[in-house]
């Protein structure tokens, strides 16, 4: 990216973490709502999808290809996440859970709906709902961390947690991407994204310093976790590509500010960094975990029953 | 006495009952009554600090906690299809919706919870089959058209049934019951939505909307409760400006609401003898097979385990969460308590 954010300053921190959101100083503002539209500034999928059917969005292919990873990342999340709907330890964890899982998938709607508009060896543009139900596992870009199983609580919020702190540094680069409708993408999710950091860093609080049992199984839930960490830090090609134009940067260098945003919850919940080994990951070239056809399975069965119709 | 504008009188515990002299303790109740009685001549509001009878409180207390208890269990049904909702936007709102039935669960709760009983003690009731919720979430959602005809039917009789109770006597109820019927009301939009995009879908999508419809009508009306005649807690209800209208009003004003909306589905209603009766000037049905409800009132529906179960499963799953949860906000405060008395 040819400029760093001009707020990177008051952006990268994430609060007093024993205060919660009413404290937390991220670059959400104090009053903003993961949930309430605000006018002017929300950026909706069916925006970006008129967009690209006026032709007044259109993504490169680099871009496209970048977006579909950010949008099968958010939409592979999503749907793990839901699974917890009717099933958390508490109501307000139905809700909480609820609403990460619904702020993903705007974020993925947004995401592959842009991603579309330069797909289709025909020349027309694809749908999200194309892209999302209508591929095979290989043709999907997400990384090996958003299929990994819900597992326990616990698990789950160690997961949630690394991908909160990750989507966040992403995000809040991406706010300033030469690419308009990446950056307008971005400025909606990382306010979303920084209620989420919050939310899983005191539930990584919660558990590690409540009882004996759930120190044991948040320590165990980021052991399981943590392998898929690198992954989402590695270059590549296409990376190299977008950074050299500005439209996004690369991966590599989100890695010190996570880890030393991570590192402070980590050791206020008196947790070491996993000491295991990073598995291979592959998800951006195709290669996924044996998670992922069933995740797919369940999620595309309906629309591919009734290829073609409308709902 | 009687020229004197009449005092709400504070409602008390009953274990502070037993300090006071049995003199003051009736003349209390005896305010305490003509407060109320007052109240409920003028229409208006009982809060939860006031006296009440207690059996408005007792009724109140179980009309309230099932109404949550139904926004709970009602979640699961629709939870049911997110997974495989066949389109992004509809997972979008299906989420949203169920996500919307949890917050209904919190806010009941919570009016229920000004009356003097936890949350904790509700749940716990719910899952040992002690407190009831509505029997039209013990039926399964089959089809994906299910989501259409939950949210316009069930919905829409949530509704006919729910907006008189914005003006429920009892202040926490009648405002939650505000909002509430606010996102129902969307709700049911949406339902109808889904099943207008399947009756002009293809056949098949149209005959699955017709299907879900028949599946739902009968256990949507009876979701009015009994007929008048065999509602014996009706009349009390009603005079307590708890209850606005009989069931059987509701049921009937329910049927012309669909009736009318039917039509722009192109689908239709599974009951010949529907017809508008010129001398009352109101919808009637045909008959209903009460068997059937009170066969899953008493446990005996298709869902009724499924769904109890799946509730304690939540629940013990997530007990060492509530626990650690609780453990580190005691540790907090004793941390904060030790700060403040070293300072």
């Amino acid at each position: 990216m040819s400029t760093s954010p001009e707020t990177a300053a008051e952006t990268s921190g994430h609060g007093d973490l024993n205060v919660g959101v009413k404290g937390a100083s991220g670059s959400g503002e104090a009053t903003a709502s993961a949930t309430r539209i605000t006018p002017g500034n929300a950026l909706r999928p069916e925006d970006i999808a008129l967009a690209v059917s006026r032709g007044t969005a259109k993504p490169d292919a680099d871009v496209a290809e970048f977006a579909l990873r950010l949008g099968d990342d958010a939409l592979i999340l999503a749907q793990r996440l839901g699974h917890w709907i009717s099933r958390a330890p508490e109501l307000e964890e139905d809700i909480a859970l609820g609403n990460i899982a619904l702020d993903q998938l705007g974020h993925a709607r947004s995401f592959l709906s842009y991603a579309g508009g330069a797909l289709g060896e025909d020349g027309t543009a694809k749908s999200e709902d194309d892209l999302a139900y209508f591929r095979r596992e290989h043709e999907f870009r997400s990384a090996a961390i958003f299929e990994q199983p819900n597992g326990d609580f616990a698990v789950t919020i160690a997961r949630q947690f690394v991908v909160s702190y990750y989507q966040f540094e992403l995000y809040r680069r991406l706010t300033q991407s030469t690419d308009a409708t990446l950056a307008g993408i971005a400025a909606k999710a990382v306010k979303e994204v920084d209620y989420h950091r919050d939310h899983s860093a005191q539930w990584v609080l919660r558990l590690a310093l409540g009882t004996d049992e759930s120190r044991e199984r948040m320590i165990h839930g980021f052991k399981v976790i943590w392998p898929y960490v690198d992954e989402l830090f590695r270059d590549d090609e296409l990376t190299a590509r977008l950074s050299a134009s500005g439209a996004a940067v690369e991966p590599s260098s989100l890695r010190a500010d996570f880890d030393r945003l991570t590192g402070e919850v980590l050791a206020a919940a008196e947790l070491d960094v996993p000491k295991v080994q990073p598995a291979p990951g592959g998800g951006r070239q195709g290669l996924h975990s044996e998670h992922l056809g069933y995740i797919l399975a369940e999620m595309q069965v309906l629309a591919r029953e009734y290829p073609g119709a409308s709902w | 006495m009687a020229s004197q504008t009449l005092q709400s009188v504070p409602g008390e515990p009953t274990s502070a009952r037993h300090e006071q002299s049995p003199e003051d303790v009736a003349r209390r109740d005896a305010e305490g009554q003509a407060y109320f009685d007052k109240v409920m001549a003028d229409d208006s509001r009982i809060e939860p600090r006031d006296w009440m009878p207690p059996a408005y409180r007792k009724t109140l207390l179980r009309q309230i906690s099932q109404h949550a208890h139904s926004e709970i269990i009602g979640m699961q049904p629709e939870a049911n299809w997110i997974s495989r909702a066949p389109s992004l936007k509809r997972k979008a709102i299906l989420m949203a919706k169920v996500q919307d039935e949890a917050g209904h669960g919190l806010y009941l709760y919570s009016a229920a919870e000004t009356l003097g009983q936890p949350r904790d003690q509700m749940m716990q009731d719910l899952m040992d089959g002690k407190a009831k919720y509505s029997s039209i979430f013990n039926y399964p959602a089959r089809t994906w058209a299910d989501m259409g005809a939950i949210g316009w039917m069930v919905d829409g009789a949530a509704i006919a049934n729910q907006v008189p109770l914005c003006r429920a006597s009892f202040g926490p109820y009648g405002r939650a019951m505000v909002r509430v019927c606010k996102e129902e009301s969307f709700h049911q939009r949406q339902g109808f939505e889904i099943l207008l995009e399947l009756s002009h879908g293809t056949p098949e999508q149209k005959q699955m909307a017709q299907d879900a419809v028949n599946r739902w009508y009968a256990p949507a009306l009876m979701m009015f409760g009994p007929p008048d005649d065999d509602s014996p807690n009706s009349k009390q209800s009603m005079a307590w400006n708890i209850k606005r209208f009989s069931n059987d009003e509701l049921r009937n004003r329910f049927v012309g609401m669909m009736m009318e909306q039917v039509k722009v589905l192109e689908l239709t209603l599974p009951d010949k003898d529907i017809r508008f009766n010129e001398e009352t000037k109101k919808w009637e049905h045909g008959p209903l097979d009460w068997h059937e409800f009170h066969e899953v009132l008493a446990g005996r529906g298709p869902c009724n385990a499924q769904r109890l179960e799946r509730r304690r499963e939540a629940h013990h799953n997530g007990a060492w969460v509530r626990e650690a949860a609780a453990a580190y906000a005691a540790k907090q405060s004793r941390k904060q308590a030790e700060k403040e008395s070293a300072a």
